[in-house]
């Protein structure tokens, strides 16, 4: 909860700088001294892995910008240039490449946390959808990088996706040729998209600033998803979340070097080794892993402009969500029979991502389907229903006589 | 358990200097990467060093030629420039030093130490004053001339009148051949 200051200034530059710009006590009421809910899982670590990650794609993405030409007849080149010739460059871009992937990887546990815990409730509904704008603009940024290498598959899969914009009545044609500076993707499109690319993640920054702001207001939900009653159900963050944070962190980084180091083109398409070619459409186009499921849903409708709106449609689903579930009970812990469509909805998108990455033929044609009609049903129809027909189970009387034994309750937050 | 007094170190404090130098040292390890590619790539480190033919170049006759982005005078010295050249007492020079970087620093300007043989001299034709390109044969010594503040080096290239501190430097090369020159 955000109470009044605990910082006290001690030297006397500390005092001096606390009175003209008090940084370092926002930064010690923010992240040292702030109560957090003592019940936090591990789930919960993910906002700070999903920080430290931006900051790695931002300083190894600067450093690549250094060696990288965004001109079509250099920047394959320049890419293999930095593969080869730049000291390291090979792993700051096994980094780069590789840290999107588990960027995104850890933006959907932290997005599936918040649906199970219903982080989205009143009264985080602006953090949500922050949380939801950082996607939006995550996604665009991975799109626009992906085309830098201008390999076949980036490539082509610009040349899909700014054509969805031609699928607009009556602008749709001059956005698109708008948006390319030509009427197709070529050097004009390249050496935008790097710009944009380079700009967007400095936008995310600052909506991360107001992401973790519009947390810090009510505070951090938690798992039991009651409100926290008073200090004995909060603790300082640092050491203790700080450490929990660190460990994940150190864990989650585990995974990646592994990748990074072992298994580098794992999520790589080969067609992207090969140079762009305007005359030759390769047999497959698929996008990264992590936009598959959206690739799954646009595919799904035969229809042109319908296609497009229902894959917009997906992500601006979620904008809204905290005003589709009806249910006065915050965390999927007690509500049973929410947990059972909470699964399905999980199960429902990887489904849509093994669907966005094979050709749209049958079965996986029908099966891509109903896993899309499914997708929007439980948003727009379980979740409503749910709320209102459920038979929630008891909640506990607060946090600390949730996790504390019996007689323990007088005890108070230690430093 | 032994009870520890505040001051004794404990193994709290053995655990906290223990795991902040790993931390340290694995934090070292992964900015250097970082910081090391912003020194030359392999492809400039190849370009590093630049071989020069000396068979079409006259008695009389000077080339510039580029090493690491910078240009070198390649001059095929006749005997009235080598002797004009060997002739000057070294007091008289501005800079008594080579600047010969095959040589110790302060080793003295002659002629013998600026070039390996004397009919060839090499020297990076970037005027050691601003860093224009000196004009060759020209100036009272006919050596160079530097046109943008009126510097004059002699047929040994080393600085006679004018603002420039130091003699054309010596760049590091040797003879490959009887006909060929690596610089670098």
């Amino acid at each position: 909860m955000s109470g009044h200051s605990t910082y006290i200034p001690k030297s006397g530059i500390e005092k001096w700088l606390d009175s003209r710009l008090p940084i370092i006590r926002l930064a010690h009421d923010s992240f040292v001294d702030f109560p957090t809910p003592r019940n936090l899982n591990y789930w919960w670590t993910f906002g700070a892995i999903l920080s430290f990650m931006l900051a790695v794609m931002i300083v190894s993405g600067i450093v690549l910008a250094m060696h990288y030409t965004p001109n079509t007849a250099l920047a394959f080149g320049s890419v293999e240039h930095i593969m080869r010739d730049v000291n390291y460059g090979w792993l700051i871009r096994f980094i780069h490449a590789n840290g999107a992937s588990m960027f995104f990887l850890a933006v959907y546990i932290h997005i599936f946390r918040g649906m199970y815990y219903g982080s989205y409730k009143a009264p985080r509904e602006v953090l949500w959808i922050l949380g939801v704008l950082i996607f939006l603009l995550m996604m665009a940024t991975a799109f626009l990088g992906y085309t830098l290498p201008w390999g076949q598959m980036s490539f082509w899969g610009a040349t899909v996706i700014t054509n969805l914009f031609s699928a607009i009545p009556l602008v749709g044609e001059q956005l698109h040729t708008w948006l390319l500076g030509g009427f197709s993707v070529d050097n004009a499109a390249l050496n935008r998209f790097f710009s944009l690319h380079y700009l967007l993640p400095f936008v995310i920054a600052g909506v991360v600033v107001l992401h973790i702001w519009a947390l810090h207001v009510p505070g951090n939900g938690n798992p039991l998803g009651i409100n926290v009653k008073g200090p004995q159900d909060t603790v300082p963050f640092h050491p203790y979340y700080t450490v929990k944070d660190v460990f994940a962190l150190s864990i989650f980084l585990l995974f990646y070097m592994g990748i990074v180091f072992y298994k580098p083109e794992f999520f790589g398409n080969p067609d992207n080794a090969i140079p762009a070619n305007p005359l030759v459409t390769p047999a497959h186009i698929v996008p990264e892993w992590y936009l598959l499921p959206f690739y799954a849903i646009l595919r799904s409708i035969p229809d042109k402009l319908a296609g497009v709106l229902a894959m917009f449609g997906s992500i601006a689903i979620l904008f809204v969500l905290p005003w589709l579930d009806t249910s006065k009970v915050r965390s999927g812990r007690f509500r049973p029979l929410f947990q059972i469509f909470f699964w399905l909805l999980l199960i429902d998108t990887i489904v849509l991502g093994y669907v966005g990455g094979n050709p749209p033929e049958e079965p996986l044609l029908t099966v891509g389907r109903i896993a899309t009609f499914w997708y929007f049903l439980h948003f727009l129809i379980i979740l409503p229903v749910l709320g209102l027909i459920e038979k929630p189970k008891k909640l506990p009387e607060s946090i600390a006589a949730a996790v504390l034994p019996k007689g323990a309750m007088a005890a108070s937050v230690k430093p | 358990m032994a009870e520890a007094h505040s001051d004794d170190v404990t193994r709290r404090d053995f655990l906290y200097v223990a795991t902040g130098s790993f931390a340290a040292v694995g934090a070292g390890f992964a900015a250097w990467p970082f910081v090391h590619q912003m020194n030359p790539a392999a492809n400039v480190l190849a370009m590093a060093t630049t071989e020069v033919d000396l068979t079409p170049i006259e008695k009389g006759q000077s080339i510039k030629v580029l090493w690491q982005g910078k240009v070198v005078f390649v001059r095929h010295r006749t005997e009235e420039e080598i002797t004009a050249a060997r002739a000057v007492p070294l007091d008289e020079l501005k800079d008594k030093k080579a600047e010969n970087p095959s040589l110790k620093p302060d080793a003295p300007a002659t002629d013998e130490n600026r070039a390996i043989k004397p009919e060839w001299l090499v020297v990076i034709g970037v005027c050691t004053h601003l860093g224009c390109i000196p004009l060759t044969n020209e100036g009272e010594y006919k050596g160079w001339f530097c046109p943008c503040h009126g510097s004059v080096y002699d047929t040994s290239g080393r600085i006679r009148k004018g603002p420039a501190p130091e003699n054309l430097h010596v760049p590091p090369y040797a003879y490959k051949s009887d006909t060929t020159i690596l610089i670098g």
